[in-house]
């Protein structure tokens, strides 16, 4: 059986993608700003907790959490995961054309790739079927059955 | 010659920051994927007994709370990370093998149907994101 998407559900998968990439870059521009973290000092973690753009990208990825946990109890890992690898794609397209910035051949051909694999994933079923019996789809709370 | 040494002493610990990244976070990814299977559909959990019903469900499962375990674990990894090597190479080569770790784990533990199309799939996600970094 082919498990379709609703319309709430891609969208979801697009707040997936877009709080990871975001999450992931805010962070990425604040531990630049805290500096070097060496074995010696892992108390500097915690204070990179107390920087506003660490502490802005770990509520994206919050939301991030909270979108790709409600997307994993109704689709397969290996379906979800490539939706996240689509947030790249929307960075690259970002930073070409609204902080033009160059985007080299190189990173086209990626965004291409990227984009071919979400796209194989996307037409397949979001939802592996197993037997009744299997532990692993046994639901524990009011979930019902696949 | 002790330069060489203190260059590949740099770069197998680049290696291993970066390989303990991405099977810190496959642990994770596949264990709160288990742990979601468990619990069901959270619409239809959300729909019954409320938000805090949801909450309830997730917070509850021990499964859950050791997916987090290690996603935490990845998240300090990453941290560690990127304040030692260069956010181009830590985060594409982790999110690439990221992603090739979770094809593999989805497989094997939590038995989901890897066909052709989603190992095509990862691999080109794969290739793409190391590609992006160029």
């Amino acid at each position: 059986m082919k498990h379709t998407l609703t319309p709430q559900r891609y969208l979801i998968l697009l707040a997936v993608m877009l709080t990871a990439s975001v999450g992931d870059t805010l962070l990425s521009h604040g531990m630049t700003q805290v500096g070097p973290v060496s074995v010696g000092h892992l108390g500097m973690l915690l204070v990179a907790m107390r920087n506003p753009w660490v502490v802005s990208g770990i509520l994206c990825l919050l939301g991030f959490f909270a979108s790709y946990l409600t997307a994993l109890s109704w689709a397969d890992l290996t379906f979800v995961l490539p939706s996240t690898a689509f947030g790249y794609v929307v960075v690259a397209l970002l930073s070409k054309f609204w902080l033009h910035e160059a985007v080299s051949l190189y990173r086209w051909a990626g965004i291409v790739l990227i984009v071919c694999g979400v796209g194989f994933v996307a037409n397949g079923p979001s939802l592996t079927q197993h037997d009744s019996h299997h532990p692993v789809d046994e639901p524990v709370a009011a979930g019902g059955t696949r | 010659m002790m330069v060489a040494a203190q260059v590949q002493t740099s770069v197998l610990e680049t290696w291993v920051t970066i390989v303990t990244v991405a099977a810190t976070a496959v642990a994770g990814d596949v264990l709160t994927a288990g742990a979601m299977r468990r619990i069901g559909d959270l619409d239809l959990i959300r729909a019954k007994a409320g938000m805090g019903g949801a909450i309830k469900a997730v917070v509850g499962s021990p499964m859950f709370l050791l997916g987090v375990l290690s996603m935490a674990l990845s998240f300090f990894s990453l941290l560690f990370t990127l304040s030692n090597v260069e956010v181009s190479l830590a985060a594409p080569a982790s999110a690439s093998l990221t992603f090739l770790g979770n094809a593999f784990a989805a497989k094997l533990f939590l038995k989901e149907n890897v066909d052709r199309r989603r190992w095509l799939a990862a691999g080109f996600v794969c290739a793409g994101v190391f590609l992006l970094s160029k």
